[in-house]
């Protein structure tokens, strides 16, 4: 009923290869970014400052992972790295060049994490999957190691930790601590949708073609034509400039404050795989359902049992709250290995036919 | 059967609490005190009994004498397994708890101090992080809202230095001598690595630094380096399981036991436990006492535990972390003491806290009072100085308890403020603050 | 030029100086590395057998560990103690097969692994929350005491060595196992080819059981070592860290690549460490291990002893 349709002609080749070639995909995304932009009016600082911009800067680096594993085929371990470079390099650009526009510097130090990822990214041209996935954590372990033991990187303060400066755009405060938590929102929110919307139609063109063939059998790949080295770069850089640009919002909107810890292999690495593995691979809107779920879901168990008025022990509370999100992650796997855009697209189909399934 | 009596001690509590809370709501004066707690997690043996310590401290205050003079003490924990992100979420959730919000922040954590120091001054709550987080928070011109008391990891290793120059028998002596500093590689253990390098640029010791690696549970080529340097004295700044592995290591070289040095978060018994006999001997910094032997005990176990000795030591009551909590919590509390004298005895903003810890005057006379004779220093915070650069001791491990080995040490004042000044001044700058003038 | 001196020249000078220093990092290192052979062992067996990235293998180690600490704080004895975990772990075996491999076969690798994972948070949590998150003290029996050989020039010490005998016989027996017992040439049919050893009638879900289970006492024998050194504790479960460098230089599915990996990454780490650590600013173990096993797969992309990758179009 609400996904009809009949009627829809396309009558020039643009129109056939939109974004969102059906008219109600079009309304629903408008209007889910219509509120997402309203979302500021009705959440509380708890909800903005804790849950929503840490979801907008994961779901950020989700798609930047997803475009190197999803779309390229290449496993890799070393996001968190990624974000450190985009975190360290923002800080240095901005604390160091006065009068830095901080978008600017949030785009140049996504281009520093890039060219990080392709140095990271050559022993891809030899290595494959599991192995190098493990190859991409040597990536982790060395380039925290090296944040942390060479001042430089952090203005050789005595406390070895790197702060977000206070900066203006268009007049508004958007980051250090007196950044309203709704501006800070705002930023993520737009950077979402414009990274968003770069890599929906990058993956549709030529390059995500390309991709798309290396993932499936390289060798065929680059029999058709499709030069390996360049191509595996290219995902290897422009994966990093997402997480890059991510890691540097981490920094500047959201904590504030960190020290290479933050961007460690658990919290931030196998996060960042769990969500586009939940969400699907090779999904740009996956990535994003990926990460709503991660994020959401442990807060949500954290928050539960109070809500209902049980009272029990905090580490007993972690503890089942761990208990259930692996048995969830493990559940979900079974009943649908291909993540949440799989179930979008089943659901979507039965739209289309409902209520009258034929 | 341990395990149920801790099912069920865990039930009671809970229970009590419930309860408690549930017929404490009805009354309209309250002091919220938030805690940000890792009871799970890589770190959780020393999370533990720093959060029961605070918990039991509040209950006591609200059991024995009815909250801080009639305000009832209200507090609810949040998990951080001390992680940055899970931090921020706590911080956000817990801030605006209470009638009138947090009344400070204990954030027990390095990385979640620097995330809170610059949303402090917005939010307007203060933070207490005693005797760690930001040293240069000392400075109060610069840092208004942050307050370490008693002292930070630059006045420790400057005592920690003074005490090996006693050892040496004087500190003409320390020239020549080698010192190693073994510290965890993150920006808490580097901490004490510039003011070990300015003492040793003045009395000419030798330093070595040996950094170990996050979780650190493999020090075998750290140990074997030791042992080729063969250090008159080693110093170690660790956490977590570091601790318990080094202190195996360092018996597993046969290093002298009395010429290794912890700083206050290597020195507590789930530290000294797991080595067993090996690390009979074991020296540590401390700021207070260890053990049960205060009066504050004896009120906790009567009020709490209902005498119950048994059950006490089950939840870590004496344990070095443990009087930490209890310490830090009696801090908090009487910062919020102090505040009611001048703002009335209700429940206070965060802003008129800040005052109240800025104006903390702990004389031996409160201590007295409140349990806590023999077992805390003295403590007078200012405007400028919010640290105190309170004395230090140096604790032992005799393989069954900790006592002190040796007499109060004081930190070196002229070394380390102005170093604490300088980089103060520097964070003011890079942050457009200016410093306010304490008259 | 003078940084580049002392990483390219001066270690080496000091290794030829310091012979002493050079031997004991490198039986340390051996020591060390028999244990990340083990851990990577547990890997392996997981591997060959399912074609799954077990990332759970470090909470096994966590879980075993705790279960076995937790038994003896209740008073049972060491032994009874020890039959009662390994019964928990066949039991884990069991359920693993039961309720998460059965309903993933066929899957790809990458889900397996995120399961595993699934399976990682399970087991953190449960072994917690049965036994609480303190750090336990583990008292074996392990004789502890340095002793000196070469006059005191070089330091061992009796733990060390007695934990690499028990790594090494482990280790030792389950290469026999696997050569020798029908079991173990059951497990290799699988490990070649699933539907060929379905096909002579191997049982491919008792496989299973069986090198969850055999995964699962690695697991229990590396906790124990661990775990007398630092206490049982959460940490624990990192170790799984360590023997990942060590699988990918030693090759997925080769058991000799995981005893020999260990070895390399147990002494390379060490003597690094030791000699190199210094000049960098020290703390360098963890990312060299990567750094020096990416340095193999360069030249042999499938590790030292995996299987060779063979590919058509």
């Amino acid at each position: 009923m609400f996904y009809r349709e009949a009627g829809q002609f396309k009558t020039t080749y643009q129109g056939d290869q939109a974004v969102f070639p059906v008219f109600q995909d079009k309304i629903a995304v408008i209007l889910v970014i219509l509120a997402a932009y309203a979302v500021p009016l009705f959440a509380d600082e708890y909800w903005l400052q804790a849950i929503f911009i840490q979801f907008l800067v994961f779901a950020l680096m989700a798609i930047g992972l997803n475009i190197l594993m999803g779309y390229a085929g290449q496993v890799s371990l070393g996001t968190g790295a990624f974000a450190a470079v985009g975190a360290y390099a923002c800080y240095k650009l901005t604390t160091n060049i006065e009068g830095m526009n901080v978008i600017v510097a949030i785009l140049l130090s996504g281009g520093c994490a890039a060219a990080v990822g392709v140095v990271f990214g050559l022993p891809s041209l030899r290595i494959k999957g599991f192995y190098l996935a493990v190859a991409t954590l040597a990536a982790q372990f060395f380039i925290l190691w090296l944040f942390n033991k060479v001042g430089w990187f952090y203005n050789n303060n005595p406390s070895g930790t790197i702060t977000a400066p206070p900066r203006e755009l268009f007049g508004v405060l958007i980051t250090g601590p007196s950044a309203s938590p709704e501006a800070r929102y705002i930023v993520c929110l737009t950077f979402l949708i414009v990274f968003a919307w770069f890599a929906k139609n990058l993956v549709r063109g030529r390059i995500g073609r390309n991709w798309m063939a290396i993932r499936d059998m390289d060798i065929a790949a680059e029999i058709i034509g499709i030069r390996p080295l360049q191509t595996k770069l290219l995902a290897f850089a422009i994966s990093s400039f997402y997480c890059g640009v991510a890691g540097a919002l981490m920094i500047f909107c959201w904590l504030g404050s960190a020290e290479t810890e933050a961007f460690d292999l658990a919290t931030v690495s196998f996060r960042v795989l769990f969500m586009i593995i939940i969400g699907g691979l090779g999904s740009i809107g996956g990535s994003i359902m990926g990460a709503a779920f991660i994020i959401l879901v442990p807060i949500f168990l954290t928050n539960f049992p109070p809500m209902i008025g049980l009272d029990i022990s905090t580490a007993l509370q972690k503890h089942l709250e761990e208990i259930i999100f692996g048995v969830m992650i493990v559940f979900f796997l079974i009943v649908e290995p291909e993540g949440f855009a799989r179930l979008w697209q089943i659901l979507r189909e039965k739209l289309r036919k409902w209520p009258f399934p034929y | 059967m341990k395990f149920r009596k801790l099912v069920l001690a865990t039930a009671a509590t809970v229970v009590g609490l419930g309860t408690f809370a549930a017929a404490e709501t009805a009354k309209a004066d309250e002091q919220f005190f938030p805690m940000l707690v890792y009871r799970t997690g890589a770190y959780a043996p020393s999370g533990i009994p720093v959060a029961n310590g605070f918990r039991d401290y509040y209950t006591l205050l609200n059991k024995r004498d009815g909250g801080i003079n009639g305000v009832t003490v209200t507090f609810e924990e949040c998990e951080t397994q001390y992680k940055t992100n899970l931090g921020v979420e706590c911080y956000e959730k817990l801030k605006g708890n209470g009638p009138t919000g947090a009344s400070l922040f204990n954030p027990y954590s390095t990385g979640i101090t620097y995330q809170l120091i610059p949303k402090a001054s917005v939010d307007k709550i203060p933070i207490l992080s005693m005797g760690y987080g930001r040293t240069s928070a000392a400075d109060g011109r610069v840092f208004e809202w942050v307050f370490n008391p008693p002292a930070t990891y630059w006045s420790q290793a400057s005592a920690v230095i003074k005490y090996f120059a006693r050892r040496a028998g004087g500190y003409d002596k320390l020239a020549g001598k080698k010192i190693v500093h073994l510290h965890h590689n993150s920006a808490y253990g580097k901490e004490a690595n510039p003011t070990l390098e300015v003492l040793a640029k003045r009395y000419g010791y030798k330093l070595t630094l040996v950094p170990v690696d996050h979780p650190g549970q493999e020090q075998a080529s750290q140990w074997r380096q030791i042992r080729r340097i063969k250090p008159d004295f080693i110093f170690m700044s660790g956490w977590g399981v570091m601790n318990q592995v080094a202190i195996k290591e360092a018996a597993g070289i046969r290093y002298p036991m009395d010429q290794f040095v912890g700083n206050w978060w290597s020195g507590s018994d789930a530290d000294v436990v797991p080595a067993g006999d090996g690390a009979k001997g074991y020296l540590s910094t401390t700021f207070h006492g260890a053990g049960t032997d205060f009066g504050v005990h004896a009120d906790i176990i009567k009020h709490i535990y209902g005498g119950d000795a048994a059950a006490a030591k089950e939840n870590k009551v004496g344990e070095v972390l443990y009087n930490r909590g209890v310490v830090n919590a009696m801090f908090a509390t009487e910062a919020v003491r102090t505040a009611q004298a001048k703002f009335g005895k209700k429940s206070l903003t965060g802003e008129q806290v800040r005052w109240g810890l800025e104006n903390l005057n702990i004389t031996q006379e409160t201590l007295d009072k409140l349990g806590f004779k023999g077992m805390v220093s003295p403590l007078k915070i200012t405007c400028e100085d919010h640290e105190t650069m309170g004395p230090v001791i140096i604790q032992k491990w005799d393989g069954a308890k900790w006592s002190y080995a040796s007499e109060w040490l004081t930190p070196m004042r002229d070394i380390v403020r102005p170093i604490v000044e300088a980089d103060a001044a520097a964070y003011a700058k890079e942050n457009n603050i200016t410093p306010r003038t304490c008259k | 030029m003078e940084f580049l001196e002392s990483i390219l020249v001066t270690p080496f000078i000091e290794i030829w100086e310091s012979p002493y220093y050079f031997t004991e990092l490198v039986l340390v290192g051996l020591s060390t590395g028999v244990l990340y052979s083990l851990v990577a062992l547990g890997f392996v067996l997981i591997f060959k057998a399912s074609g799954m990235f077990n990332f759970a293998q470090g909470a096994m180690v966590l879980f075993a560990a705790l279960t076995l600490v937790g038994l003896m704080e209740h008073g049972v004895p060491l032994w009874a103690a020890l039959i009662l975990t390994v019964a928990v772990m066949v039991a884990l075996a069991f359920l693993v097969e039961r309720l998460m491999l059965r309903h993933l076969v066929n899957q790809e690798g990458l889900i397996l692994f995120m399961a595993t994972i699934g399976l990682n948070f399970i087991l953190e949590g449960t072994g917690q929350l049965m036994w609480g998150s303190d750090v336990k003290r583990l008292e074996i029996g392990i004789p502890d005491q340095p002793f000196d050989i070469l006059g005191g020039k070089i330091l061992l010490n009796t733990f060390d060595v007695t934990a690499a005998v028990i790594g090494a016989l482990l280790v030792v027996s389950l290469a026999v196992f696997f050569q020798k017992t029908p079991m173990g040439r059951a497990l290799r049919a699988v490990a070649d080819d699933h539907q060929a050893a379905l096909s002579v009638g191997i049982p491919l879900k008792t496989i299973w059981i069986a090198v969850w289970t055999i995964a699962g006492i690695v697991a229990l024998v590396a906790g124990i070592v661990w775990g007398a050194k630092s206490g049982v504790q959460f940490s624990l479960s990192l170790i799984a860290l360590k023997a990942l460098p060590v699988l990918i230089l030693g090759g997925f599915t080769s058991v000799p690549g995981a005893i020999v990996g260990g070895l390399i990454i147990g002494v390379g780490e060490k003597v690094a460490e030791g000699f190199w650590g210094p000049a960098l600013g020290g703390a360098i173990e963890n990312w060299f291990a990567y750094m020096l096993a990416l340095a193999f797969l360069v030249f042999r992309p499938q590790g030292l002893f995996g299987e060779k990758i063979i590919e058509r179009v």
